[in-house]
């Protein structure tokens, strides 16, 4: 039985789909067989930034309400063979998904793949809503800025209450994964620091990913950072959080700037 | 930009942490109750109705929160009996 991940956050335009796409590529590159299911019914963006939006069949929606079979909707990977995508449907009718169809859907894929990683929408309607109903584990993924962790707190409320774990009364495991952090910005008080967001959020911390511009990159070409530039900051961070999210013990590295004085200084009249 | 200005700027940090501290731990407390003034206000509109004419755009419900004790404005405008007939009581 594999496990179940939700990336959620409440917040737009946080990271969740980017680390989605990042996390579940170095799963699969491990050798686990990993799904990404994306959850954004009416604006998916998964596809585009796996870079298979040009393979798009069938759909979510497509399976719930078996015009297709799953087999026909998932796509896989052309670099990695454990890699899959089920994308979501372009179609505006927000009630598309039924709660039965994704328990069907979800339930399915649990049983062939080690992991099911769901990608949220933003807000916490219906669509976020279903996206965590059927999870063992979430991933919240929040920048170091005030709304964003509002948000998040908010997730974790929902978390806690609306899953069918919660109701079961048992907790689903929460994580947290903090995006675009400047440690350089942080030191200088200039933005929240990791002690700020887990103390005012109590969830353990899954990575930090700092603010890399590998990641835009990636995007661009339609590839996860974490195969794209595999050496980079923001990918090796990304690499740490999948084998933390496995179960190990990775010691948690701050991403420094290592510039000298000189090139802070002139990287500074740059910018 | 004065010296001190850099210097304020540099301690946004401490402000934004403090500024969730305080409203996360009053939306925490609030999450799981109904909207307090919402259930207020339809419920004061409901016995209003019942004895006057009233535009529920004319009622006003505001709940102003100090740290001992909050304040809840209620506001309604009625029309006078000479305007618009207004059922007896």
């Amino acid at each position: 039985m594999g496990k179940v991940v939700v990336v959620t956050s409440g917040k737009g335009g946080v990271g969740k789909t980017t680390s989605t796409a990042a996390l579940g590529a170095v799963l699969a590159q491990t050798g686990k067989k990993v799904v990404l299911i994306d959850f954004d019914v009416g604006l998916r963006n998964l596809d585009l930034v796996m870079g298979a939006e040009r393979r798009v069949v069938f759909d979510l929606v497509n399976v719930t309400q078996g015009v297709a079979k799953l087999s026909q909707a998932l796509i896989r990977d052309k670099r990695l063979e454990t890699l899959f995508l089920l994308p979501a449907s372009q179609t505006r009718d927000k009630d598309a998904l039924t709660e039965e169809g994704v328990a069907a859907v979800v339930a399915k894929l649990r049983e062939k793949f080690d992991y099911v990683i769901c990608d949220s929408p933003a807000g916490i309607e219906r669509g976020a809503q279903l996206a965590m109903r059927f999870a063992d584990e979430a991933v919240i993924v929040t920048n170091p800025e005030v709304s964003s962790v509002r948000d998040s707190d908010r997730i974790i409320g929902l978390l806690d209450s609306k899953t069918l774990k919660a109701e079961q009364g048992e907790s689903i495991a929460k994580h947290v994964l903090v995006t675009r952090y400047d440690a350089a910005r942080a030191a200088r008080g200039e933005m929240l620091s990791i002690d700020d967001i887990l103390e005012i959020l109590s969830v353990p911390l899954l990575g930090i990913i700092p603010e890399n511009q590998g990641v835009l990159r990636a995007s661009n070409v339609g590839s996860p950072v974490t195969l794209n530039e595999p050496t980079n900051a923001a990918a090796r961070a990304y690499a740490d959080a999948a084998r933390r999210l496995e179960g190990e013990d990775v010691p948690m590295v701050l991403p420094t700037e290592k510039k000298g004085l000189l090139n802070r200084l002139l990287g500074r009249r740059v910018a | 930009m004065s010296l001190l200005d850099i210097f304020k700027r540099r301690a946004s940090a401490p402000v934004a942490r403090e500024r969730l501290q305080v409203l996360l731990a009053y939306e925490r407390n609030n999450r799981n109750q109904p909207d307090l003034v919402a259930v207020l206000r339809e419920e004061i509109m409901a016995v209003i109705a019942k004895h006057v004419q009233v535009n529920p755009d004319d009622v006003r419900v505001t709940m102003d929160r100090g740290k001992t004790t909050s304040t809840l404005e209620i506001d309604i405008h009625i029309p006078n009996a000479d305007t618009k007939a207004a059922p007896a009581l």
